[in-house]
């Protein structure tokens, strides 16, 4: 069977997520779908898979027009999505057995009032085996690693006549011999004439398992070639296209003293034996792709996660994190990628948001508030910051995204820093305000604070640091003078190249 | 996009935000005129001392609630706290005969336990509030039981041995309970707890935690802290109230605080809109338990019997809820 999509765009407020995408592929082989973030990968998927209507375009199956216009449309089409959250598509509680077979349950078809539990399991049991999955149906999904709620999610898209399975950065969160599991589960499902459309950042494991590679870049189809025809360094130039042009600030870093460093850094988890270092007056950049890591970096430099192994050093003296507030202490300052949930108060005033991290400065005497002092404070901070903001008491949620993140920012440069950690910090920030936040760490810079830069944007890695360490699954792949090296290089770095 | 953001609110008369603000108040007015027109006794001196008098100890123990509340907590076990207190204030000095000061400070050192208990099991073992107080209410409530041996404890009681309890209640204690100091300590609470939230730098660190907590830690505020405070204070004032009420009946009876739950959280939660305020506040709490004094007290005047009250303050629980949880879709 053949599917073909055809003209597909999307507008969401302010961005054209699509425009007029393009995208081919047959039952039977796997199919890589691979572009930068925010090329529309996943948008493109969820128009496929009935999540998002609003779009315009056709769809093709051999040739037939279909429409979909929600995901029961799309099961019945026979395509299946599992996300990379796959928390989100389970039910802990139940067994095994009981969330393969969720969907005809949920359908009801046999209008039974009772369970027939004898057929649930040997359902679900037969399921497994045709995948040769080891797993008892009767086991509760809670019990189980992600790799195997993974299994069970794609056993129940396979419980119907699935056509095409479409994973969404499946491998992102599995260790080696999972993501091998998967892999052998892919070849099954080929074998049974199901199409795999597999999404990933990881450029390897695209070459090990797919059969074809398309290439999506702003929304747009690119190019569609067979792997065996097609090199990594090639799919990555696919994926960059022409450099766009960004307003970076010149600036001609003044290194100082190493102002913090970390030895051996490991939380237990994701990050693992990370050593690095940043001077004073020096923008260290941390590059990687959604899922490599980087957040999980960040949280344990600020003392959020707990260390497992490693050291770090600040000002030449050993640091020990408990808690964020030993961080904020010791003179750290973190923006987190997550600005509406952990980088500012949505429900507080911009006034509360700013000097939240530097209480102390407003004080009266004893503990009582000096607001006069707070809000002439945050007047200045809007004004230095640019922050479109009818007045200091607005309630933060009523902010646009790149307003919040300028709010988020500025509460850490009253509280003044010696070293900033940033994550994502230009995610969901339109370009004027982009560029305003890069005059700011800039800035920071020059004034010779050290800062942190984590981001999976490439070009502003480039445009913004001095020196980039490359983050892969968790730890450092390559340390670069920025100088020395280019986006492309990066890209190649940070899917898992050498 | 940044632009569209600029534009102001429009400043349009909105009938639900007016309401939202001034309702609790306008309400408490239209309430007065009601009474006061079915019963002219109801306005004079003596009858608006009796309302203030009445709802002295539901305010303290509400303070406590609205303290809880504000770090976006809850504390269902106030009520039990409270009986605990008045049971050990009131056997200190029954049982024995023990000077005011230390008998009120065991009261209240208990009850400071309980609250340590609830932040331990709160914030460590990070059992949902609302769930772990309960647990502690009925806990506490069969702690303060099992400690009175399941009797009023008064004056002159008769003991296990058959004995007479020989200790007194000093006339000092006595004064606590009535008119002007029962007024005067509610007045006072209030006062304070009102300044401590809004004016100071703890009371902002509350408010910001119970916004949102994990933007709070990630600010550096030592959210955990707080929180322990927050539960520590919640027993204190729930002890307060306990203490007064101890003073106010002279005895220890059973479970005498538990009535006290369901008013103060009905206070606390008319609070949230007082004045358009949002959150939990202690001005609006002590407008909260005014409203629900004025009206069990206007009921029992037009001859509604106590034992229907539950059903009208249960209901202004419910309409308080309502606004409240309303105004946040």
């Amino acid at each position: 069977m053949n599917l073909q999509m055809n003209n597909i765009s999307i507008d969401f407020p302010g961005v054209k997520a699509l425009n007029n995408a393009y995208f081919e592929a047959e039952t039977g082989t796997a199919h890589a779908l691979i572009g930068a973030n925010g090329a529309g990968k996943s948008t493109l998927m969820k128009v496929l898979s009935g999540v998002y209507t609003h779009h315009s375009g056709q769809v093709y199956l051999d040739g037939k027009e279909v429409t979909i216009r929600s995901p029961r449309d799309a099961q019945k089409l026979g395509i299946e999505i599992v996300y990379q959250e796959v928390d989100t598509a389970l039910v802990p509680n139940l067994t095994v057995g009981e969330n393969i077979v969720l969907n005809e349950l949920a359908a009801n078809k046999e209008k039974s009032f009772f369970m027939n539990w004898k057929s649930v399991n040997s359902k679900a049991t037969e399921i497994l085996s045709s995948l040769h999955v080891h797993l008892s149906s009767h086991t509760l999904v809670s019990e189980l690693t992600l790799a195997e709620k993974q299994m069970v999610l794609i056993a129940r898209a396979v419980t119907t006549d699935c056509k095409f399975l479409i994973l969404d950065e499946p491998t992102a969160p599995l260790s080696l011999s999972e993501t091998k599991e998967l892999f052998r589960i892919v070849q099954e499902l080929k074998q049974k004439d199901v199409g795999v459309i597999f999404i990933s950042h990881r450029l390897p494991e695209l070459f090990e398992i797919c059969d074809y590679i398309t290439v999506m870049r702003n929304g747009a189809y690119v190019i569609k070639e067979a792997i065996a025809d097609t090199t990594t360094k090639r799919v990555v130039d696919h994926m960059l296209g022409e450099p766009l042009e960004e307003q970076f600030p010149v600036r001609q870093a003044q290194l100082g003293e190493v102002m913090f460093r970390t030895k051996g850094l490991s939380d237990g988890g994701k990050v693992k034996d990370v050593t690095l270092d940043v001077r004073e007056g020096e923008i260290i950049g941390v590059a990687g792709l959604v899922g490599a890591g980087k957040t999980e970096l960040c949280k344990l430099l600020f003392g959020a996660t707990p260390k497992k192994t490693g050291e770090m050093m600040l000002k030449g003296k050993s640091l020990t994190l408990s808690n964020p507030t030993d961080a904020v202490v010791s003179g750290i300052a973190f923006v987190p990628e997550e600005r509406r949930k952990e980088g500012v108060l949505v429900e507080e005033t911009v006034v509360t948001n700013l000097s939240a991290s530097s209480m102390n400065h407003f004080l009266k005497f004893f503990s009582f508030l000096d607001f006069k002092k707070e809000r002439a404070k945050a007047e200045e901070m809007i004004n230095a910051l640019g922050v479109k903001t009818p007045s200091t008491e607005t309630l933060v949620k009523n902010l646009s995204g790149g307003n919040q993140q300028k709010i988020a920012i500025g509460k850490w440069l009253i509280s003044d820093a010696d070293l900033y950690i940033f994550d994502e910090p230009t995610k969901g920030v339109d370009v004027g305000a982009k560029k305003d936040i890069f005059n700011l760490i800039a800035g920071l810079a020059d004034r010779g604070k050290s800062v942190i830069y984590a981001s999976c944007e490439l070009s502003e890695v480039i445009g913004i640091t001095d020196r980039v360490y490359v983050i892969y699954d968790g730890q450092i792949s390559k340390e670069l003078a920025t100088t020395t090296t280019n986006e492309e290089e990066l890209l190649y770095l940070s899917t898992g190249g050498d | 996009m940044a632009q569209l953001n600029t534009v102001r609110p429009k400043p349009s008369f909105n009938i639900f935000d007016f309401l939202y603000k001034y309702g609790t108040i306008l309400l408490i007015f239209v309430l007065i005129i009601v009474f006061a027109a079915a019963n002219p006794a109801f306005l004079q001196t003596s009858n608006i001392i009796t309302i203030l008098r009445s709802i002295s100890i539901v305010t303290i123990i509400a303070i406590g609630i609205t303290i809880s509340l504000s770090v976006g907590g809850f504390d269902l076990s106030v009520g039990s706290v409270a009986s605990l207190a008045n049971a050990v204030v009131i056997s200190m000095f029954v049982w024995y005969s023990q000077p005011t000061l230390i008998a009120i400070g065991i009261a209240i050192a208990a009850a400071l336990l309980v609250g340590a208990f609830n932040a331990f099991m709160i914030v460590k073992v990070k059992i949902p509030d609302l769930l772990m107080t309960l647990a502690t209410m009925f806990i506490i409530q069969g702690v303060a039981l099992t400690y009175t041996r399941g009797a009023t404890v008064s004056q002159n009681m008769i003991m296990a041995d058959g004995s007479y309890a020989t200790g007194t209640i000093s006339s000092f204690f006595a004064k606590l309970g009535q008119v002007p100091y029962i007024i005067i300590i509610m007045l006072f609470t209030v006062f304070i707890v009102h300044i401590f939230l809004t004016y100071t730098k703890h009371g902002r660190y509350l408010y910001v935690i119970g916004g949102n907590q994990e933007a709070a830690r990630l600010s550096g505020i030592p959210v955990n802290k707080y929180k322990v405070i927050a539960y520590l204070l919640s027993a204190f004032f729930a002890a307060l109230g306990g203490v007064i009420l101890a003073s106010r009946v002279m005895t220890a009876e059973i479970n005498a605080g538990g009535p006290y739950l369901m008013d103060a959280v009905a206070a606390a939660f008319i609070g949230f809109a007082v004045l358009g305020a949002g959150k939990p506040n202690a001005f609006g709490t002590f407008v909260g338990a005014v409203l629900i004094g004025i009206l069990a007290n206007g009921l029992v005047m037009m001859s509604v019997p106590y034992y229907a009250m539950d059903i009208v303050k249960g209901t202004v629980l419910a309409l308080a809820l309502a606004l409240t949880y309303y105004k946040l879709k």
